[in-house]
């Protein structure tokens, strides 16, 4: 891991290790703040029907067709600290999204989130809704029978969704610089610093380096996703 | 007891069911395929509300649409045993059969777990995983699963229907030993009539729909919409007797039905224990007279109690051999020849060999109560 670091140290410099290191972040917090919304969502789309359902739908699918810069600037008006939401949670919370880390996290957890609910969908369409009648008969309530039966079941689409979700998040660019702007070790992840090194006359370096690093990175993230997949299914026996 | 009597609806299909089910006891749901047996049990077990009427299991009420009475189908203990054996893939064979056991509650258990494991022979299996399992050995893990989440009653829908016929005789004989060693009631889909033979104790028939006939299995055997169901070449009579000896060196077998004894070809029966007759109408003959030098082991003299039209050219003859009614297919050739009719003394002449025996393996049992009629018939 060390030898890693050294690595690391002695092909890309600070800056660009920074970058790095918040794409991670960002993406990892995204992700932790999408999961647990997305599964909830993806159980409502599949198991329910109610009026308006085709509408909650088009609406999680949004940030798939509108331009990320425009997703960032409604959020902008919706947790900008004079925003609806973002006012709210400045006076109670004391918390402020724009121009943060985690209000990078918001928009690339927004911007990912589609992806994330096709994938659990997926994984929901293929549990048998008679293992859980089977579970029902055999005394499991409802929250019981999710954890019990269902949730293991989707576990395949939930990892894969979340590792692609969270490549994708690695790189999210117009959403994040809309929202968050582009603040050097705070918001500046690994596509904001690309774009920088770009603007820059002498960044041609730079550039070359995070592309490598961002197209390493995203490979490396959709094969994990494969083999997560395929090691999951085989513990849960699908 | 179990009390059923519900109405469905369905775009194409009316269920009106009424029955009543003896506990213990195995009552067989019998029809053809589309009768409504599946969505009956689907009904009783809560997974189907009814549009009208109520379910009563002994004295709690599960269902009653006129009170708004729907007890959840997590809070009935009633074991589901399904068509496919919806085991659990993420979890072993123990896991499976733990879940409804851990969710029972501490109320003492009706069986254990070393128990049901040794009675369906599920040891060596406990640390697999379902996929890899048998067909047979996957039915055997979901009934074992049912029985230990200490249920009050176990449904069984078509249970061996997803097997093919040599899986259907491995897992039989352990339906079999549940029955004789368990005090579980059960109700048990199903459209072969083999299995209600060597299973059930009452019998529902349904068509339609409807419960047409319901009763003992004996008394059912008799019922023209029994035959209607089975067809013409398993018509006959079905008795319920006790074996009163086996001799296993001429591997015959005696058996106690009505006030006579009948004689079949049977090694390895139990003095003293419940055996179940099949008398096929073909097989049975029937003559004005005794007569002397016949291989046939069994020529018991009875009365004519009925006789009916039955198909190609044929009747059948119902003769009572003493509180036993045994059921014979003729020409009309032979009815005109002999000149039968209702009331007349007649010979029923039966082969040890053509007689079928399925055991009971529990003591004889005292006589059969009648179930009541049903309390309420859906408006």
């Amino acid at each position: 891991m060390r030898q890693f670091a050294v690595l690391m140290n002695d092909l890309l410099n600070s800056a660009e290790l920074d970058a790095l290191r918040l794409s991670l972040e960002v993406a990892t917090r995204s992700v932790a703040f999408s999961l647990p919304v997305a599964v909830l969502i993806a159980w409502v789309l599949t198991r329910t029907r109610f009026f308006g359902r085709m509408l909650l739908d088009a609406f999680v699918h949004l940030p798939l067709v509108l331009p990320p810069v425009a997703v960032g600037y409604t959020l902008l008006l919706l947790f900008g600290t004079r925003g609806p939401i973002g006012g709210w949670l400045r006076a109670h919370f004391g918390i402020e999204l724009p121009f943060t880390t985690a209000g990078a996290a918001i928009a690339t957890a927004v911007m990912t989130f589609p992806l994330l609910v096709r994938a659990i969908r997926l994984s929901l369409d293929n549990v048998d809704p008679g293992l859980e009648a089977a579970a029902r008969t055999l005394g499991a309530g409802p929250v019981d029978r999710f954890f019990s039966v269902t949730l293991p079941l989707m576990l395949p689409g939930i990892l894969a969704g979340a590792v692609t979700a969270f490549a994708a998040g690695l790189g999210e660019f117009g959403a994040v610089i809309t929202f968050a702007a582009n603040v050097p070790g705070v918001t500046r992840t690994l596509p904001l610093a690309l774009y920088t090194a770009m603007q820059s006359p002498t960044g041609d370096a730079t550039a070359l380096h995070l592309a490598v690093l961002s197209f390493l990175l995203g490979l490396a993230g959709l094969l994990a996703a494969e083999l997560v997949v395929r090691r999951v299914r085989r513990f849960v026996g699908r | 007891m179990l009390r059923v009597s519900v109405l469905k609806r369905r775009a194409d299909f009316t269920l009106q069911a009424a029955f009543t089910a003896p506990t213990p006891g195995v009552t067989a749901l019998f029809g053809r395929s589309g009768s409504g047996k599946t969505t009956l049990v689907d009904i009783i077990s809560g997974l189907l509300p009814p549009d009208e009427g109520e379910i009563r299991l002994g004295d709690t009420l599960l269902t009653d649409t006129r009170q708004a009475v729907s007890v959840p189908v997590e809070r009935r203990r009633i074991g589901y045993m399904f068509q496919d054996p919806r085991l659990f893939p993420h979890l072993s064979v123990e896991g499976n059969l733990r879940y409804g056991a851990t969710r029972a509650g501490p109320a003492t258990p009706v069986v254990v777990f070393e128990e049901v494991v040794s009675l369906l022979g599920l040891s060596a299996l406990l640390q697999r995983r379902p996929q890899g399992l048998s067909g047979g050995e996957k039915q055997r893990v979901a009934l074992g699963r049912a029985l230990l989440s200490q249920p009050q009653l176990l449904l069984l829908d078509e249970p061996l229907g997803s097997l093919d016929v040599a899986r259907r005789q491995e897992v039989l004989p352990y339906l079999e030993a549940l029955r004789d060693r368990l005090s579980i009631p059960m109700v048990y889909v199903s459209h072969e009539f083999e299995e209600v033979l060597r299973l059930a104790t009452h019998l529902v028939l349904l068509d339609a729909g409807r419960v047409v006939a319901e009763g003992t299995v004996s008394e059912m055997s008799l019922r023209p919409e029994l035959r209607a169901i089975i067809g013409p070449d398993l018509a006959g009579s079905v008795l319920d007797g006790v074996v009163t000896a086996v001799n296993t060196t001429l591997g015959v077998t005696d058996v106690a039905v009505g006030s006579g004894t009948l004689r079949l070809s049977l090694r390895d029966a139990v003095p003293g224990t419940r055996l179940r007759l099949q008398l096929l109408a073909r097989d049975v003959i029937l003559a004005t007279r005794a007569i002397d030098g016949l291989s046939v082991r069994n020529a018991v003299c009875g009365t004519i109690t009925e006789i009916s039209p039955d198909v190609e050219d044929t009747v059948l003859v119902s003769v009572d051999i003493g509180g036993a009614i045994v059921v014979a297919r003729i020409t009309r050739a032979a009815l005109a020849a002999l000149r039968l009719h209702t009331g007349q003394p007649v010979w029923a002449l039966m082969k040890a060999v053509s007689m079928r025996g399925h055991a009971f393996r529990t003591p004889a049992p005292p006589e059969p109560t009648r179930p009541e009629p049903p309390f309420r018939s859906p408006s």
